[in-house]
């Protein structure tokens, strides 16, 4: 596997630098919206863990497919997905990626190989493994980048899945972002192995231990899974170490951990860290990198701005849909 | 017209429309050499190879899961599950994502998934064997379920399902495997969603589907000497459900028999039971009568399985009391 870092220069730090400011700006929006009854429902911010999906979205291909999970904002932005369309199915407004139906944890953008965020712990890792297995199939050389948590690791689809995987050689990469607490449980009250990554022992693939709160650091180790899997050696584990600042939905007063706790991790806010690389290696300058984070508010501000302009679905929406060749054909 | 058995229709449409279109695969237990556990794929191996006749581990949730994958990214997989008691290990899967990403993803989302599954007792195989769940995923929006009786059916909604965009379910009782009938050499589908009147009579509705429906034409038969001329309809379909025949039917005889395999409460019957209260009570000249299993596990004991399950002469005994 190459240890080459990941190559970056100023175009491509710009860019890095604008998703890890568009997805912790979305979220903090959406957070003010759902307090402020704007956006009913609950929301599963990603903050704290941007790096996960911008630095693994960098190693795929925009033709390359991502699965996500009930924490997918960030997934969704990171693989190319129209900030409009994310925050209006926020809204439960008919421009909204599912028409409003899905909402926060049921969205997809296929044309971006954005195959859905998904409510069910672990429910996306058979669906991504099924997608590899079509890439395979059709020979189209595509890769799928396989998102889930610490807390997915302990479902049974998880091992069916990499087993299946490993077994058939399957162009996938599994991306366990372990943030160290499944809802409240701690991994260390959940898991048996203090490193999730070992567990790709028992498949015979390799598991691979990564920084999640470092963009560069998980491009690399993504850059390297995603050629592996692209040139037929089959799926490799990925355990990026992160962390989610705050609760795991809307209403967690978290706890179940110390404040001492959080504080070490917000120190390696990766945004900051990003940001301080971007200026050491001369790739932006701070004038640069302000522009870039007034760009991804100004983004936010605009797709609230879309969302509350949207208009809601129809009743007639009410039970179109359900079947792909047909309005309803469930009438009694 | 050539007769097959049942099995051999099911291997027909298999081969046919894998013939037709490269999309399509199979995934499943045993289905490789061994021919699945009941035989249908036997052969498919040796035309298709291993990549498009895929054995896979015991692993229910991924099989169907990773179909819908599959699915979604542009392939038409058929799903064997060996035993339709498994499907229990395929819930999440089923009816969290594959029924419902039309739904919640939009137009973009298509799951063409067919699952097959071997359903129902009489084989002495015990509770977790024996099992007739179709009733369950009535209750799955997204999801359409059918159950066809005869091989030329078998043939012709397996075709359907398998050109279908949707999720199907399609379920084999077990003892019409080895049953006979003609069947079309030519591809021919037929329509999900609508029954198919048996036999015309103008005294009493006999709604069956699957095995029973080959039960409830011997007891319209046994019926017939009482004077009683008993319409028998087979479902084909049980999602979407072919309403409009069914009431049909009994706003024609005024009276209405369902039955099925499954356990009673919450059963086949019992929607149809609604239905028909719903659009043509005011045809009805006595009471709506389920057969179906009584709500227990199926028991092993050859003797205790045989009284669980609907005979010919029970729906004949139910049938006479409604006269």
């Amino acid at each position: 596997m190459s240890t080459a870092t990941f190559p970056l220069g100023s175009a491509e730090a710009r860019h890095v630098l604008y998703l890890l400011t568009l997805i912790r700006a979305f979220e903090e929006r959406v957070l003010k919206l759902v307090n402020e009854g704007a956006i009913r429902g609950t929301t599963h911010p990603y903050i704290g863990q941007e790096a996960v999906a911008v630095g693994s979205c960098l190693a795929l291909r925009a033709d390359d497919w991502v699965v996500s999970t009930h924490r997918g904002h960030g997934h969704l932005l990171a693989k190319g997905g129209d900030p409009n369309r994310l925050m209006a199915e926020l809204f439960g407004k008919a421009t909204g990626y599912g028409g409003g139906k899905g909402g926060t944890q049921h969205m997809a953008d296929f044309a971006v190989g954005h195959l859905g965020s998904n409510g069910i712990t672990g429910g996306g890792i058979p669906i991504g493994t099924g997608a590899a297995l079509s890439a395979q199939m059709r020979r189209s050389g595509q890769v799928v980048g396989v998102f889930f948590g610490d807390g997915a690791i302990n479902q049974g689809t998880f091992h069916e899945s990499l087993n299946l995987a490993a077994l058939w050689r399957l162009p996938a990469v599994y991306i366990c972002e372990n943030n160290l607490y499944a809802m409240s449980t701690s991994v260390r009250e959940a898991c048996s192995v203090e490193h999730l990554a070992e567990r790709a022992c028992a498949y015979g693939i390799p598991g691979v231990q990564v920084d999640g709160m470092d963009v560069v650091a998980t491009a690399t180790a993504a850059q390297a899974a995603v050629d592996r899997a692209r040139s037929g050696h089959g799926p490799t584990l990925i355990e990026c170490k992160t962390y989610r600042f705050l609760g795991h939905s809307k209403s967690d007063q978290r706890v179940y951990r110390g404040r001492e706790e959080e504080a070490a991790w917000r120190e390696r806010d990766p945004l900051v860290r990003f940001r301080a690389l971007a200026h050491e290696r001369g790739w932006l300058s701070t004038a640069e990198c302000d522009a870039v984070a007034r760009e991804a508010v100004d983004a936010v501000e605009a797709s609230v701005a879309f969302a509350q302009r949207s208009p809601f679905p129809g009743p007639e929406a009410l039970t179109q849909g359900v079947f792909a060749d047909s309005d309803d054909p469930c009438a009694s | 017209m050539r007769e097959l058995t049942y099995w051999q229709a099911l291997q027909e449409a298999l081969q046919q429309e894998m013939r037709r279109d490269p999309r399509v695969f199979l995934l499943g237990e045993d289905i490789g050499a061994y021919g699945g556990a009941f035989g249908v794929t036997r052969g498919l191996l040796a035309e298709f190879g291993p990549e498009r006749v895929r054995c896979t581990p015991i692993s229910e949730a991924t099989i169907v899961g990773a179909a819908t994958g599959a699915a979604v990214t542009g392939m038409r997989p058929v799903v064997e599950i060996m035993f339709m008691d498994f499907l229990t290990l395929t819930m999440d899967q089923l009816a969290n994502h594959a029924a419902k990403f039309r739904y919640m993803y939009g137009p973009q989302a298509h799951v063409p998934i067919v699952i097959r599954t071997p359903a129902g007792g009489g084989r002495s195989y015990g509770a977790t064997h024996s099992q007739s769940l179709e009733a369950w995923f009535l209750h799955v929006p997204g999801l359409k379920v059918v159950a066809p009786a005869t091989p030329a059916d078998a043939k012709g909604l397996l075709l359907t399902a398998i050109r279908d965009d949707n999720p199907v379910l399609f379920v084999e009782h077990k003892l019409l495997y080895a049953t006979t009938g003609p069947v079309p050499d030519e591809d021919e589908p037929i329509a999900i969603g609508e029954a198919a009147v048996r036999r015309e009579g103008q005294d009493v509705t006999i709604v069956a589907y699957s095995f029973h429906l080959g039960m409830a034409l011997q007891a319209a038969e046994d019926l017939a000497p009482h004077g009683i001329d008993a319409e028998v309809i087979d479902l084909r379909s049980l999602v979407p459900l072919d309403t409009e025949t069914i009431v049909g039917s009994v706003r024609k005889t005024g009276r209405l028999v369902c039955v099925e395999e499954g356990t009673r409460t919450g059963g086949v019957g019992a929607e149809i039971a609604a239905r028909v209260a719903e659009h043509a009570y005011e045809y009805l000249d006595a009471p709506i009568r389920r057969i179906a299993a009584p709500d227990i596990p199926i028991p092993f004991s050859p003797p205790l399985e045989q009284a669980a399950l609907p005979t010919r002469e029970v729906i004949v005994r139910t049938v006479r009391e409604l006269f």
